[in-house]
């Protein structure tokens, strides 16, 4: 499967809950597949939704999911001691892996290569870290939801993209609804 | 005056219960000082454009918070402060030891003390010097025109300021 695939197949899991989403072919998938007011669409900054969604988790008491890429986490590796020293139950980590840079011609990443993201969050002080293939994924992501443990989740799958547009919301439209979606 | 409590203070009157810092010699006390008020979460960074997403995201969340950090920072946050805190347009007061100034000791630290007016101008962020430990009286008026212009805002806090390095 492809990332696309894979957010279409966990649209129905994630859809009431709040979600992050990294920068973006995955924004822009998520946004085309299950648009939601619950969709925090980062539109820059890569390597922060990890941060941004935990800062969330920790802020107020709803379930908090990270979409994240295995290149993005690279990027801001510093995030997983951060995560594991200040765990939050609401919090789960979704790094789908397939183990490229998707976002700008799937370049490989070192994680598609020798490193081990799921290995490194473990060595970083993460207590619940599940590795899994792509098809497995959802009844995963529903149980690290449901639970009241922190989870990350390294979904390994395969490298492409789709064709589709960018997104053309205001980043202030997509703040303000998102938060009024948080407060409701 | 106690510059280290008085900013807790500060802090906690405008509602401010959320604070991510990267460590600073001058910024020890303050920092302390954060870590023990119940009133505020503190949550230390590896790095400063990871604690502007932990702000980001605990703004969203309903909290007000802040970042504490180098001057040298401004370097590495360029990015996060033009597409998330700029581009979304949410308010983070922005707590930097200015390093390099008058009564630094160490050399290298005025190569970007040197650019760091220059890249907060460039950038358009309201930008404060606190020099003189009475310069702090200003600080809850800046916290409050933070959160009035959901922008974040520089107040940089040389070594005068922090009563110097000692004996250096």
């Amino acid at each position: 499967m492809i990332r696309s695939e894979i957010l279409k197949e966990i649209a129905p899991i994630i859809r009431d809950h709040l979600v992050v989403c990294n920068i973006g072919l995955p924004s822009q998938e998520l946004h085309m597949i299950d648009d939601q007011p619950t969709n925090f669409y980062m539109l820059g900054t890569m390597g922060l939704s990890s941060s941004i969604g935990f800062g969330l988790a920790l802020a107020q008491p709803k379930p908090v999911i990270s979409i994240d890429g295995d290149g993005s986490v690279l990027t801001n590796l510093g995030t997983l001691p951060t995560i594991a020293n200040n765990a939050t139950g609401n919090y789960t980590l979704l790094i789908i892996d397939n183990g490229s840079y998707g976002s700008t011609g799937d370049q490989p990443t070192y994680a598609g290569k020798k490193t081990s993201l799921a290995a490194v969050a473990t060595a970083c002080g993460c207590e619940n870290v599940i590795e899994v293939q792509d098809k497995d994924l959802g009844p995963v992501l529903q149980a690290a939801i449901d639970s009241d443990e922190m989870t990350i989740i390294v979904c390994k799958c395969d490298s492409g993209n789709i064709k589709l547009p960018v997104i053309t919301m205001d980043p202030v439209v997509i703040k303000h609804r998102f938060m009024e979606a948080v407060k409701a | 005056m106690n510059i280290d409590k008085r900013i807790a203070d500060d802090l906690v009157a405008n509602d401010v219960s959320f604070v991510t810092t990267v460590p600073c010699k001058q910024l020890a006390g303050v920092i302390d000082e954060i870590e023990h008020r119940d009133e505020i979460f503190h949550i230390p960074s590896n790095k400063e454009d990871e604690g502007m997403g932990l702000c980001a995201g605990a703004f969203m969340g309903g909290k007000r918070s802040a970042i504490i950090m180098q001057n040298t920072a401004i370097g590495v946050t360029i990015n996060t402060l033009a597409t998330l805190v700029q581009y979304y347009r949410m308010p983070l007061p922005m707590i930097i030891s200015y390093r390099g100034e008058l009564r630094e000791p160490v050399a290298c630290q005025v190569e970007m003390a040197v650019h760091t007016k220059a890249m907060l101008a460039q950038m358009n962020i309201p930008t404060y010097h606190f020099h003189w430990q009475k310069d702090v009286e200003e600080f809850d008026n800046i916290l409050k025109y933070t959160f009035m212009c959901n922008k974040p805002v520089a107040i940089l806090t040389d070594a005068n300021f922090w009563g110097g390095y000692g004996d250096q």
